[in-house]
């Protein structure tokens, strides 16, 4: 060691942080300007994940999307599936039955505590609360157990159709949830003691990663990001859609903008969706689940295989798609990380002309250089993580 | 719906010759405007309307379907009226290019990188236009109609970047796959 050097050099380093980061759940970049530790300025890279959803759909029928849509944002592809259905029927101005609508609601608010506990159990036992994590992953696997008793499917469940669902509930899908619930509301008791008064984890996320009310408005940012700042909007709220105007729930907002509102936010909304589903499961009206349209519903079984008639109405809309009416139009959800629309066009043929989906995590990865921007590069972890950028729908 | 109304005949009152055309489908409010000066209307919109938030911005190619061939698409909402706008800017093929709204939602520049990835319409006066999800020496814009779905681009050569710290033993394996795969790689 030479005696000269004992001042430390304080040039400018630059760092690529990432694509396939052990520290950062899913594939991104960070171009990082570092002095020293501190972060002076950062680049994000997104697009590793793009497989071209936007082009692949043209190429599908409007049905043939709805499996794409699952691999939009993987952790509450529920969400995801009920928005395109949505904003399709809205082109075609059709209205699904009320037991549909009801079970919509359900299915979107369990993905909606799917991918809260996705996105605070990864952040925690990234922060080293490994147990807190491994907690709510078990809360996470039994909403898994539900929706695999419903759909079949873990994560692509592709139970939505335009205009329906697949098929209905399962005879004892209401005590199975409630008794789930019953049993994630006690994990998330323990992850409370655990993480509510731990020194390092409230060291590592207070006053971390923040963003201020009018920066969060002008980057654009809905969900949880938007709400930890204090502003009230809440799709569901806001332009309220199924039947969320009949059901009483609370919107959690944080005051802060900082990393801690923000998992405070998705905890508190993981309450309040459990309560959407009692309350909807109450209040589960009887009927059909399809609506009565010949043009849009795939014939039952016995007409298809009885039937010269049905047969070829199934083998119509199975080839040539359905004929959603031309038009344009724009429907937004409320999705896990926030408002999740559809941009769709139709020329009325039986494949979309257009979908946009509007992802709110891409647009929060615009906004994550001003989060991150004089904190130290160690702060990067717990800020990604309650981003919760899911690849498939960033990138698409 | 008369609430609506209203709001579309504001809406042209105020831009007055800059509005091509109001629609309502769906219950939806939609304006086509103009071009030129868009940057000054969406300003107006912001300041005397409340459409204080933006939601999305994205394009259509009407290819051999339009003339002019793109539409740039703009979702506006109002937090405080609880309303939402639509614009559509057309745009014609031989110049595509449109003023940038940067200046007025920082969150548009992500969202204009994406448009300029994906369809080539530029957006004049953004700070930073470059491709955001693919890359650099991606040739032409796949979201549009004359794109063909199933082309490939080649592979491109590793990038070297100043400083980067290099794992000799990949470069060695990436030199023997170079050498055993010959010109396929």
């Amino acid at each position: 060691m030479k005696a000269e050097s004992k001042e430390l050099p304080a040039e400018i380093m630059e760092l690529q942080m990432g694509p396939s980061h052990p520290a950062t759940h899913g594939t991104i970049k960070f171009n990082l300007k570092l002095e020293g530790e501190k972060v002076l300025d950062c680049d994000v890279e997104v697009g590793f994940l793009h497989r071209g959803f936007d082009k692949s759909c043209e190429q599908a029928t409007w049905t043939q999307v709805i499996p794409y849509t699952d691999r939009l944002n993987y952790a509450s592809s529920l969400i995801n599936n009920v928005g395109y259905a949505l904003a399709v029927e809205k082109l075609i101005g059709a209205e699904t039955p009320p037991r549909c609508q009801y079970i919509r609601v359900i299915i979107s608010e369990l993905a909606r505590i799917y991918d809260h506990l996705t996105c605070c159990g990864m952040a925690s036992s990234e922060l080293g609360a490994i147990t807190a994590g491994f907690y709510m992953i078990e809360a996470r696997e039994m909403i898994t157990r539900i929706v695999e008793g419903l759909t079949g499917a873990r994560l692509t469940v592709t139970y939505v159709r335009i205009g329906g669902v697949k098929h209905d509930l399962p005879h004892d899908f209401a005590e199975n949830v409630l008794s789930t619930f019953t049993k994630i509301r006690k994990l998330l008791d323990d992850c409370d003691r655990l993480l509510s008064r731990n020194r390092i984890f409230l060291d590592r996320l207070s006053n971390v990663g923040v963003i201020s009310q009018e920066t969060a408005l002008s980057y654009c940012l809905t969900g949880p990001l938007l709400r930890a700042t204090g502003v009230n909007y809440d799709v569901r709220k806001a332009f309220p859609y199924l039947v969320y105007d009949q059901l009483d729930f609370e919107v959690p907002i944080g005051s802060r903008g900082d990393n801690y509102d923000r998992f405070i936010c998705r905890i508190r909304e993981i309450e309040q969706s459990m309560q959407i589903v009692e309350q909807a499961l109450a209040n589960l009206p009887v009927g059909p689940v399809w609506i009565d349209d010949p043009r849009f519903v795939l014939p039952e079984k016995e007409k298809v295989y009885g039937s010269i008639e049905g047969l070829m109405h199934h083998f119509k809309i199975i080839m040539e798609g359905i004929h959603v009416p031309p038009g344009e139009t724009y429907f937004a959800v409320e999705g896990g990380n926030g408002e999740l629309g559809f941009y769709v066009v139709s020329d009325g043929s039986g494949r979309p002309y257009r979908l946009r989906v509007r992802p709110p995590c891409f647009i929060a990865m615009g906004a994550f250089h001003e989060m991150i921007k004089g904190y130290m590069v160690a702060d990067i972890v717990p800020t990604f993580g309650m981003v919760n950028m899911i690849g498939g729908e960033c990138d698409r | 719906m008369a609430e609506t109304e209203s709001q579309l005949a504001a809406v042209q009152a105020k831009l007055g010759a800059k509005v091509i055309e109001t629609l309502h489908p769906q219950g939806d409010d939609v304006v086509l405007l103009d071009r030129g000066g868009l940057r000054e209307s969406f300003r107006l919109l912001k300041q005397d309307f409340d459409f204080d938030f933006l939601s999305d911005i994205t394009a259509v190619d009407y290819w051999q379907e339009r003339e002019p061939r793109f539409e740039v698409v703009y979702q506006i909402f109002s937090r405080a009226r609880r309303a939402r706008l639509r614009i559509r800017v057309p745009v014609p093929e031989n110049d595509p290019a449109v003023e940038s709204l940067v200046p007025l939602w920082r969150g548009a520049s992500f969202l204009e990188r994406e448009v300029w990835d994906l369809f080539g319409i530029r957006f004049i006066d953004h700070p930073d236009l470059r491709r955001v999800l693919l890359y650099d020496e991606f040739v032409g814009h796949p979201l549009r109609k004359d794109y063909p779905v199933n082309l490939t681009q080649p592979r491109v050569p590793e990038r070297t970047v100043n400083g980067t710290f290099v794992d000799e033993r990949s470069r060695n394996k990436l030199l023997r796959l170079k050498k055993s795969l010959g010109s396929k790689l």
